[in-house]
Parts: C-alpha cells; sequence; structure tokens
C-alpha cells in the first residue's frame, strides 16, 4: 500500500513570534523553521507502517517556496522514499492546499493520506478534513492509533469527550494528534541518504490548479497582554486574595 | 439572507457551546436557523426551540447521522448550506471535523475558530498560539466559520420559541463507521463549561496524585484539567488537555499546580478572569500570566489549600 504525508514548513514550535511594527504579518526573519510538529507525527506513523510491511512506499509533499524542501529532506531522512514539492511563493490557504494535494493524489493513488491535524502558525486544522471531502475520501481526524486490516484503517480518534473508533474504506485521509507516536530523530547516515532519494518539483499550474482565496487578512495584531500579578508568600494569604480580593471562591 | 448554525449535541442535550455560536450569528445578524442533526434527537431539538434569539429549527433524524460521522452529516450541512449566507458552529471535535469537509464542498475558504465578529464579513482569530490576532475579510458567497466560544458571552437558553421544520436526512457516504466509543465519566463540571478549573501538569509525578486536585476540585465545584506533558505520560486522559491544541477555557478561577506555563498551555487558559500558579521553580513563565503566585513544594501547597477551602 502507498502512502502520501503532506508535510509543511512552519515556525520552529519554540520560537516566540513576534507581529511585525506595520501591523501586515508576523515577523519570520531570520527565525528558525521546521516540519510542523504534527507533520512529523504523521511521517512516523508511516514511516512505522511500512516498518510493520504493511506500507510499501511513502512519498512525502510539501506544498511553498523553495526552502520547504528541507522539509522534504527531513521526511526522507525519516524514511519517507521519495518527495514531491509544489513550488509557488503565493501564500496558500487551507482550500487552496487541499485542491493541490488532490491533484497530486489523481496522480499518485496513495491508498492513505497522512497529515497533521493542525499547522501550529495558521492554527486552521482544515487541510486534511477539505482534503477528503474534494478526494471523495473517509476520514480519521485528531487520530492516537492507526491500525490497517483487510481493505480497511481503523482510527481511534481524540474527541472532546474522550476516545472513538471509526472504521473507514480506503482510500482514506488521516490525520494525527499528540498521542500517535513519538517521532524518532533522524541519523546522520540517513539524512546523508536523503539527499539521494529522488524530490520531484512542479507548479501549481503543471496541476492544473490555479491558487487563490476569498479571505484577504487585513492586519495582524499582538494579542492583549497579561499583566504579570503577586507573589503570596503562604497558602492562607492566596486563600485570603481569592476571597476577599478577587472574590473567585 | 439567514445564518445556518450547526448545533452540538450527543442526541439527548444541547451543548453549551452552541448558544456561544448562536451569540456569534447574533452579532452578525439575520435570521436564525439552529440545525439538529442526529438520530432520536427529539429532546435537542426541543431545547434547541427554546434558545434565544433563533428563528427557526431544522431536524434532520437518521440512523446514518447517530454518530455525526463528518462523512454524511457534511453532506447534509452542504446541501442546507447552498441558501444561507454563513454556516457557524463551534470548535467542538465534530464541528471541527465536519465544517472544513463543508466549507471544500461548497468551495469556499474556512474561517477558524473565530473570537470577534468586526462587520458581517470581517472576523478576527488567533493565530500562531494565540501569540498574534489576525482581521480577516472574506468575499466568499458563504461563509464557513467555527466560533470559539470563550469569544462570545452565550445567549439564554430559554425564551425562544422557534417553529421546528423537519428536513430530508438520508445522507449516508457509505464509506465510514462509527466503531465504539471511550466516554470519560465524571461527576465534576465539563472543563470548557467550568467556573473553576484546577490543572495539573508534569510536576504532580503520577496519576495517584491528581487525587490531590480531585480533592481540591470538589470543594470549589471545579473541573480538572491538565497539561500536554501530564497526558502525555498517561496521568490523565486525553479530553482533559489544555492548549493551543487541546480545550481552550476561559474560567473565572485557574489554578495551575505544577505547570510551567509554555506557550502552547498559555494559548488555552490565558483569557480566563484569574489565573494562579502553583510552582517550585520562581522562574517558571506562568507566574508571567499568574494574577497570584505561589512558589511552593506542590505536595505541601495543596493538601494544605485543601484544608483552607
Ligand atoms: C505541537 C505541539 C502542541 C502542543 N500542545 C499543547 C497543549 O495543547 N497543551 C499543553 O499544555 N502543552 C502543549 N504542548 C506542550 C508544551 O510545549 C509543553 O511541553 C507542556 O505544556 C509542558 O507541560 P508541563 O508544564 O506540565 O511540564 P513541564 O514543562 O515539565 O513543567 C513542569 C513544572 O512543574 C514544576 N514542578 C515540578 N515538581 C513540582 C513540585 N513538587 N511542586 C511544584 N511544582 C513542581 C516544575 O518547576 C515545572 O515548572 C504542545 C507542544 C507541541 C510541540
Ligand atoms: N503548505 C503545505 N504543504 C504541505 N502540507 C500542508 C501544507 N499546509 C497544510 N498542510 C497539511 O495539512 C495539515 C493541517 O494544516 P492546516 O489545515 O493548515 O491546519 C498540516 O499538518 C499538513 O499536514
Amino acid at each position: 500500500m502507498k502512502i502520501l504525508v503532506a508535510v509543511k514548513r512552519v515556525i520552529d514550535y519554540n520560537v516566540k513570534v513576534r507581529v511585525k511594527t506595520d501591523n501586515t504579518d508576523v515577523d519570520l526573519t531570520n527565525v528558525k523553521m521546521a516540519i510542523n510538529p504534527f507533520c512529523e507525527i504523521a511521517v512516523e506513523e508511516a514511516v512505522r507502517l511500512k516498518e510493520k510491511g504493511v506500507a510499501t512506499e511513502i512519498v512525502a509533499v510539501s506544498l511553498g517556496p523553495k526552502e520547504c524542501q528541507e522539509q522534504i529532506r527531513t521526511a526522507l531522512a525519516l524514511g519517507a522514499d521519495r518527495g514531491i514539492q509544489v513550488q509557488t511563493d503565493d501564500p496558500l490557504g487551507s482550500l487552496s492546499v487541499a485542491k493541490l494535494l488532490k491533484a497530486i493524489v489523481d496522480e499518485e493513488k496513495p491508498d492513505l493520506v497522512l497529515l497533521g491535524k493542525q499547522s501550529i502558525d495558521s492554527d486552521n486544522g482544515q487541510t486534511g478534513q477539505m482534503l477528503a471531502a474534494l478526494a471523495g475520501m473517509s476520514q480519521g481526524t485528531y487520530a492516537s492509533e492507526v491500525n490497517v486490516d483487510s481493505g480497511k484503517v481503523s482510527v481511534t480518534r481524540e474527541v472532546d469527550g474522550g476516545l472513538q473508533t471509526v472504521s473507514l474504506n480506503l482510500p482514506a485521509v488521516v490525520t494525527t494528534d499528540l498521542r500517535l507516536n513519538e517521532p524518532r530523530y533522524a541519523s546522520l547516515p540517513n539524512i546523508m541518504k536523503a539527499k539521494r532519494k529522488p524530490l520531484d518539483v512542479k507548479s501549481p499550474e503543471d496541476l492544473g490548479i490555479s491558487v487563490s482565496s476569498t479571505l484577504t487578512t487585513i492586519k495582524v495584531e499582538p494579542p492583549a497582554e497579561r499583566q504579570a500579578g503577586i507573589k503570596v508568600a503562604s497558602v492562607d494569604e492566596l486563600v485570603e486574595k481569592l476571597k476577599n480580593e478577587a472574590k473567585v471562591i | 439572507m439567514a445564518i445556518l448554525v450547526v448545533a452540538d449535541h450527543d442526541n439527548g442535550t444541547l451543548a453549551p457551546a452552541t448558544l456561544n455560536t448562536v451569540a456569534a450569528a447574533t452579532a452578525i445578524g439575520g435570521d436564525i436557523h439552529l440545525l439538529v442533526a442526529g438520530s432520536g434527537c427529539g429532546s435537542v431539538v426541543e431545547q434547541a426551540s427554546a434558545v434565544s434569539g433563533v428563528s427557526k429549527v431544522l431536524h434532520a433524524d437518521n440512523p446514518a447521522l447517530e454518530n455525526r460521522l463528518a462523512e454524511n452529516v457534511s453532506l447534509l450541512v452542504a446541501e442546507l448550506g447552498k441558501d444561507y449566507s454563513h454556516i457557524l458552529a463551534s470548535t467542538s471535535t465534530d464541528a471541527r471535523n465536519t465544517m472544513p469537509r463543508v466549507a471544500a464542498m461548497l468551495d469556499v475558504d474556512q474561517i477558524s475558530d473565530i473570537i470577534s465578529v468586526v462587520s458581517e464579513d470581517t472576523f478576527s482569530r488567533p493565530i500562531y498560539a494565540g501569540n498574534a490576532i489576525a482581521t480577516v475579510q472574506s468575499n466568499a458567497s458563504i461563509k464557513v466559520i467555527t466560533v470559539r466560544s470563550t469569544g462570545f458571552d452565550p445567549v439564554a437558553s430559554e425564551g425562544g420559541s422557534a417553529a421546528v421544520e423537519a428536513v430530508a436526512s438520508n445522507h449516508d457516504a457509505g464509506i465510514s463507521s462509527f466503531v465504539s466509543e471511550e466516554l470519560a465519566q465524571s461527576d465534576r463540571p465539563e472543563l470548557t463549561a467550568a467556573d473553576i478549573i484546577v490543572s495539573g501538569g508534569r510536576g504532580m509525578g503520577n496519576g495517584e496524585n491528581f487525587e490531590l486536585l480531585y480533592k481540591v476540585a470538589d470543594k470549589l465545584g471545579a473541573a480538572v484539567g491538565a497539561s500536554r506533558a501530564a497526558v502525555d505520560a498517561g496521568y490523565v486522559p486525553n479530553d482533559m488537555q489544555v492548549g493551543q491544541t487541546g480545550k481552550i477555557v476561559a474560567p473565572n478561577l485557574y489554578v495551575a499546580v505544577g505547570i510551567s506555563g509554555a506557550i502552547q498551555h498559555l494559548a488555552g487558559m490565558k483569557d480566563s478572569k484569574v489565573i494562579v500558579a502553583i510552582n517550585k521553580d520562581e522562574e517558571a513563565p506562568i507566574f508571567q500570566v499568574a494574577d497570584y503566585g505561589l512558589v511552593a513544594d506542590l505536595f505541601e501547597a495543596v493538601p494544605e489549600l485543601e484544608g483552607k477551602l
């Protein structure tokens, strides 16, 4: 079975972002970039399915400017077999990403598409579901367990009330949650090997998709700052403050 | 044109978040229709028709909608949604699962997790774990939106008298099926609806030690939450995670115990009215957002706190 994994280049999750002074966007100059943590979990899951003999080929896809090839190389170093980059400098909304991924799905015909549940920059949480709709596929979002068995995939999902398990016809889309697995580190020899793995570069035009959006960002502002309060010296003082000053208990 | 709000429910009870979503719809302005899609969900329909500000309740009842599988519900919502200017739902896992599917079927972008309505086509929403707030304008013919509950005060659950209309509901994509669910059982309030939350982090050390927090919570009538580290370590189940990628809460009082205060955790609780932090490390970032900080060993401070409540 063939697996397609979508990996996004985002700001490293340890970096505290700052809003540009002209309020047009956040400032990404000289900021450390990385693979979206949820996409890393998706790559790991694909690699484990291959190690179990369930998957035969893993194709890693990233969409964006030339630099996102770095994140494809990371996926290749972790165990993906080949990469596809859709190169564009245009900003991509989740719907555009889903349309481009749908075009790749039509070419590659994977049995399973793995994505992160959410990008930690846009915090959209949309792409997997949109791709599933466009491709007419079933979907298992927020996965904490994935089992492929006789033409179906069973997915345990982290939902508001606890856990839910669904059974999906293949081909299916699965989006990863934090507890699905713990991604490995790429070894140096594998990083070297990844440099020689095939990486195809395409344009949105090659795929017959025009990138556009119905959304315009008018401004980006810092959130209201919260003032740090006071330190209390004892539990007694804490209880007193909560009762008489804050009046919350 | 009218606004379609997709109700959150479990076939028995209308979820409180729907009242916040209706509030967002009210801020946009227009006729508000509430869709209740499920199976055997008549009592939800009754509750829905009493919600203040709703003019019509659409009732879709079918076994295929029982577990609210996104593949099936999205077919229904996309079909009904064509006649509306906006389609709104909360940010529950059900709605987040279904709505992007609806948006893609209608060929429009979705606006996730709005915290305010600027005008009928302009909304603000947090990005980068709440480290920035973006204001976005949409020229889509149908605006598909999910609503962060903490951004909107709920409308009244009583006082309305909406007409109920049955709608066709034979929407079964036939590509997925429900197998089972394991829902957490608790007598404590639900995290996203609680007035007071006591949360524990890695500092709790293990799952048994959460007992200390449950005792405090029971004295305060509070819900209990957790950091990702505490969930990952298996101390508590996943539905207790508060944060950027967990639940977003804004209670009157949030007590963070043995939690360092990583941005991903703060993203889920920093809009709480009063924040208390108990941590033995006085440099912990959580103290930068806490109204009251207590530098102490939690294993001494928490039992003492419980005794004094
Ligand atoms: C993609 C992604 C998504 C994430 N989403 C979330 C999310 O939704 N929610 C979330 O919470 N995190 C999330 N995280 C994780 C986040 O970055 C932090 O790792 C996590 O919040 C840390 O949890 P913690 O504060 O419990 O643990 P730690 O950072 O290890 O802090 C433990 C604290 O306990 C204190 N302590 C220890 N012992 C005691 C004692 N005896 N008495 C008093 N204090 C004590 C320590 O001083 C320390 O400050 C996410 C991370 C990523 C990469
Ligand atoms: N530009 C992109 N390139 C590759 N994958 C992407 C891109 N944007 C989004 N995705 C995938 O979609 C997931 C969810 O993204 P989002 O809907 O933006 O929160 C990510 O974790 C990725 O797996």
